[in-house]
């Protein structure tokens, strides 16, 4: 058996990477350089359409919502990647030593992951945050404590599958140690689900932390991030609808972009398997 | 029965552990609930006197105890921001009451929206052998599910509000003065809760039946003479909505968290905007009561999913 890390590539991983790709790549150049200034203001240019030297319009401040956009993207982008690092990585250690040693402790994980995950992510981290108070520091923090069970139900799901497989029995008798089995033996083997989860983990992070700072909890202003860009938008609605197409249409692109990266993934993980 | 024993201690066990856990996390925060009612410039002796008002002497499990007996008894506490008049404070009870039919009438709404969309047309696109329609449908639906449902709202009201001026964006009519109205009002903000959640219920339906399609009770029946109708109705849909129905039960959660962002797209007086403007101003007894109704609305949907899963499918009973 070939190990791969990565599945076989599909239509679906395709045109996936390549919206995730087009989009990332202006969120990462939007970290160091925007077309124009995202604080300026300027109030000759206020609610110009798209034209070429706007892609996509000016705001109510004469702002370049280009520019603006770029930025949201790299907050929102940042973001995620954090939450879903943070998540994935405490995910797999706890997934890994209960699925693989069972007992008392994975029955109290199992019982607190199925609370968790019985809420919506996003009301869960309503409350974490209205504890703790809002800001970029406590969404990214509240996020990630939110995220941790599903990686955990995930992980641990797919080392119960392989803790007595033929293989890690036999590595087993020659002497390997539990952690080697665990994270060298069996980890490299349950990839292609694992990427699946951290694909949707990723949707999940982009929509939770746009729609808190929609509601304006999350990232506050003057911090662009598409959601609070929306929420700002929505009162120009009739007068420049660019304005609200341009940051939502992105969040639509992200989130299309990486589920077809899962599904992609899925497809070719099953086709390996 | 003894099931069900069981299963109503745990839901009650549950929701004991949520009040507990919602009443103790506002304890810790930091910052003092009295001078942040009466300002800075409070005497002390006032300040006082509204401590021992309010209870905040106590320990926190009297305090919890005090609570949660009043809880119970449909006493909800005062909150910390809005008041009756000068010297009375406004009792939470009376803050949520008339804002939760807006919220149940909202997810109703949106739930029938769901059902009676995605299960007609889950089946129809599980039944087709058109490669074309299968392909559209399929990009639709994923299409669908990537949008957030407070992009949706806002694409709503600006399709049918602003640009078809099917109804008002912003207005709002109360139960009491015009049913009609109202429903009229919850209409749009529903739809936007409802369209994602049918792609996604649609799509998962379809897979359920076209995996049941393949089991051998349905060359069986096809081989006894059913019609292909008889087997689709009679044994295959039936089959494939056992899933289906723990997976609406999450979409029930999925619509109360979608709730409470679509109020404040459609600006609707519902449970969602007064959660997100008690978190905003800090009125932790109004967040208390808000967290764990939504909590015991979850939590008693899984209950009952897990009754009717039972009812469905009796081979579950018997082991």
């Amino acid at each position: 058996m070939t190990k791969r890390t990565f599945p076989k590539w599909n239509t679906y991983t395709w045109v996936g990477l390549l919206m995730t790709g087009l989009v990332l790549l202006l969120g990462i150049v939007g970290l160091f350089w925007t077309p124009y200034s995202t604080t300026q203001m300027n109030a000759a240019e206020i609610f110009q359409g798209p034209s070429l030297r706007h892609l996509f319009g000016t705001d109510n401040f004469g702002r370049d919502v280009f520019s603006r956009v770029m930025e949201g993207l790299s907050a929102t982008i940042l973001i995620s990647t954090v939450v879903v690092l943070f998540a994935a990585g405490a995910g797999i250690v706890i997934g890994a030593f209960t699925g693989y040693f069972g007992g008392v402790l994975d029955e109290i994980v199992m019982r607190i992951t199925d609370a968790v995950n019985a809420f919506p992510s996003i009301l869960l981290t309503l409350v974490i945050l209205s504890v703790l108070g809002s800001g970029r520091q406590n969404l990214i923090l509240s996020l990630s404590i939110v995220f941790v069970p599903s990686f955990v139900r995930i992980v641990r799901g797919e080392f119960i599958r392989l803790r007595d497989a033929d293989y890690i029995k036999r590595a087993r008798l020659m002497g390997v140690g539990r952690v080697r089995i665990l994270f060298v033996h069996i980890l490299p083997n349950i990839f292609s689900v694992f990427w699946v989860s951290v694909m949707i983990g990723f949707n999940n992070a982009i929509l939770a932390e746009s729609g808190l700072s929609y509601l304006g909890i999350g990232v506050q202003a003057p911090d662009a991030t598409l959601g609070n860009m929306l929420a700002d938008a929505q009162g120009y609605l009739q007068v420049a609808p660019w304005y609200v197409l341009a940051p939502g249409l992105t969040i639509v692109w992200l989130v299309l972009g990486f589920s077809l990266l899962s599904e992609g993934i899925r497809i070719g993980g099953a086709q390996d398997d | 029965m003894k099931y069900l024993g069981k299963k109503l201690f745990t839901l009650v066990m549950t929701l004991f552990l949520v009040s507990v856990i919602a009443f103790l996390s506002f304890e810790i925060i930091p910052g003092d609930v009295v001078s942040s009612i009466l300002g800075t410039e409070a005497t002390p002796e006032r300040e006082a006197q509204l401590r021992e008002e309010l209870g905040l002497n106590d320990p926190p499990v009297v305090r919890y105890v005090n609570w949660a007996t009043g809880v119970l008894k449909g006493d909800l506490g005062v909150s910390y921001r809005y008041s009756k008049n000068m010297n009375e404070m406004m009792p939470v009870a009376e803050l949520v009451g008339d804002k939760l039919p807006v919220t149940l009438w909202l997810a109703a709404f949106s739930l029938i929206m769901i059902i009676a969309v995605s299960i007609p047309l889950g089946v129809m696109w599980a039944k087709s052998n058109n490669r074309f329609l299968d392909a559209a449908l399929n990009v639709v639906t994923q299409t669908t599910m990537a949008i957030p449902s407070f992009f949706l709202g806002i694409m709503v009201t600006y399709i049918f509000g602003i640009l078809l001026k099917w109804f008002a964006p912003g207005g709002y009519v109360s139960y009491e003065k015009d049913p009609w109205g109202f429903a009229g009002y919850l209409l749009f903000p529903a739809l936007s809760i409802a369209l994602p959640k049918i792609a996604m219920t649609a799509r998962f339906l379809r897979n359920s039946m076209l995996k049941e399609m393949q089991s051998d009770y349905v060359r069986t029946a096809y081989s006894k003479g059913a019609t292909k109708r008889k087997v689709m109705y009679g044994h295959v849909l039936r089959n494939a909505m056992i899933p289906v129905i723990t997976f609406l039960g999450m979409i029930i959660a999925e619509i109360v968290a979608g709730s409470i962002v679509v109020e404040q797209v459609f600006g609707l007086p519902g449970v969602g905007r007064l959660l997100i403007s008690s978190i905003s101003t800090r009125d932790f007894p109004v967040v208390e009561i808000l967290i764990l109704y939504i909590a015991f609305v979850i939590i008693f949907v899984y209950f009952l999913i897990d009754i009717l899963y039972r009812v469905v499918d009796p081979r579950i009973s018997e082991k």
